[in-house]
């Protein structure tokens, strides 16, 4: 059992300046993501996307952005808890017990939901009976690629990982790469590569086509594919593989009887709290009158949510507004010398 | 201003008048109009705005999808040759009178 202050849900822009205005006011936190990597949707989605309205910084990347955050708040040395995910909330005696996915668990104070507009997880197929499959031969990632080996492996995408995965495992398996258009998202050497293998029957690659049924009496034997004008072929299968990037899914957040508008946690402006004490929602998750799913907004309800946990996490101590500037108590928080 | 139509999965119709220089996305969002997520707001960086457009003259009228919409299509639900991601889709007079369908689901 860990305690702390504030455990942080989402190591995203606006989870790591809490943390930081956390760390400010000498609070305590954890910080806890589904992603195996610090920066949430900025370096999820648009790790080399410039951004331009971050105050005072004209212009820098989603990559960027996430390395200026993970720098300011090195001082306080919060620990992260990364591929992992908050699962169940318990509240006693005015704390909260938090439990996550890998078994993780938190007594804690508050609890600031900075998470984005969900945990990221993989696109899956739309076949309904690819379910039946999900985890043993239909995969959406891959940890062990010795599985491959002889087999027919069925691709579908047309990103990095769909092209890296079939040119990897053309080494070794019998490998179809089904895209349903000509071009392809792919780093511009990958498709080269993709277009040689396929020229020269490494691979079998097929465009304009889509999933339409996967197909096995237990385990799974083939998979047919559609195209839009209505034709379609049967494929042998031992595995398919589906890379179609990720989606965003509010998951466990649901269930902590939160009140939810849409997929959107609403709280008061003055500390960002929900229906909840003690449960704070900051960033693109919560929203209020005038909400603006901007990083700026997100800053600004990271530093009032922090300010919101003081009170809780030290109930006998009066919270003092100071200057980074001016105060000798918070430039030791943040081992500055002067 | 443009009247638009969106038609649910479920055949379920809205209409509403959308001001010009808002999104065939916004202009669902602030009417509630169900069938459209948005999740990342407007910033092409995620699918789930993904609408069909079904009347082939229309498809062909819209302005021509930018660099990254496809790539993006490619991540969403069931995408076909006439998706387009809705908040790419600025309104203006030209878009009086579009329908899109929505997929299935967003997400």
């Amino acid at each position: 059992m860990i305690k702390t202050d504030v455990v942080i849900i989402g190591a995203g822009p606006t989870g790591l300046f809490c943390a930081h205005q956390l760390g400010i006011i000498g609070l305590k936190c954890e910080i806890v993501d589904n992603l195996d990597k610090i920066g949430g949707q900025c370096i999820e989605l648009y790790p080399d996307k410039p951004i331009y309205d971050i105050p005072a910084v004209p212009k820098c990347t989603g990559e960027e952005l996430t390395n200026n955050l993970i720098e300011q708040i090195k001082p306080f040395n919060f620990n992260f808890h990364l591929s992992d995910r908050v699962q169940e909330l318990k509240n006693e005696n005015n704390k909260w017990f938090v439990k996550t996915l890998n078994g993780k668990e938190f007594e804690t104070h508050n609890i600031v939901i900075a998470g984005g507009v969900g945990s990221f997880e993989p696109r899956k197929f739309p076949t309904k009976s690819a379910e039946k499959y999900d985890g043993k031969s239909v995969l959406y990632s891959i940890k062990d690629k010795t599985i491959f080996k002889d087999k027919s492996v069925v691709i579908f995408g047309g990103g990095d990982s769909a092209l890296d995965w079939a040119i990897e495992l053309s080494n070794s398996s019998k490998v179809t790469l089904v895209h349903r258009r000509d071009e392809f998202r792919g780093a511009p050497a990958s498709v080269q590569k993709i277009k040689e293998l396929s020229d020269n029957k490494t691979i079998d690659l097929i465009t304009k086509y889509s999933i339409k049924d996967v197909k096995g009496n237990g385990s799974l034997e083939s998979v047919e594919i559609k195209s839009e004008s209505g034709e379609s072929k049967v494929i042998k299968a031992d595995y398919v593989l589906g890379f179609f990037g990720l989606i965003m899914q509010l998951g466990p957040i649901a269930e902590w009887g939160l009140n939810l508008d849409r997929k959107t946690i609403p709280v008061n402006t003055e500390n960002f709290e929900t229906n909840k004490k003690g449960i704070f929602a900051i960033g693109d998750i919560c929203t209020y009158p005038g909400k603006l799913k901007l990083i700026l907004s997100g800053f600004h309800e990271g530093a009032l949510a922090a300010r919101g946990c003081f009170k809780y996490a030290r109930p006998d101590e009066k919270y003092r507004f100071e200057f980074t500037t001016a105060s000798s108590t918070i430039k030791d928080r943040l081992g500055v010398k002067e | 201003m443009a009247k638009i139509k969106y038609i649910e999965f479920n055949g379920t119709e809205h209409e509403a008048d959308v001001a010009n220089g808002l999104s065939v996305m916004e202009g669902a969002i602030q009417n509630d109009i169900p069938g459209i997520d948005a999740d990342c707001g407007g910033g092409m960086s995620c699918a789930t705005c993904h609408v069909y457009i079904n009347d082939d003259e229309w498809f062909k009228k819209l302005p021509e999808k930018e660099m990254g919409e496809d790539d993006m299509l490619d991540q969403a639900f069931e995408p076909k040759s006439n998706s387009r991601l809705s908040c790419q889709l600025i309104v203006s007079e030209d878009l009086d009178g579009l329908t899109v369908h929505m997929p299935e689901k967003q997400v």
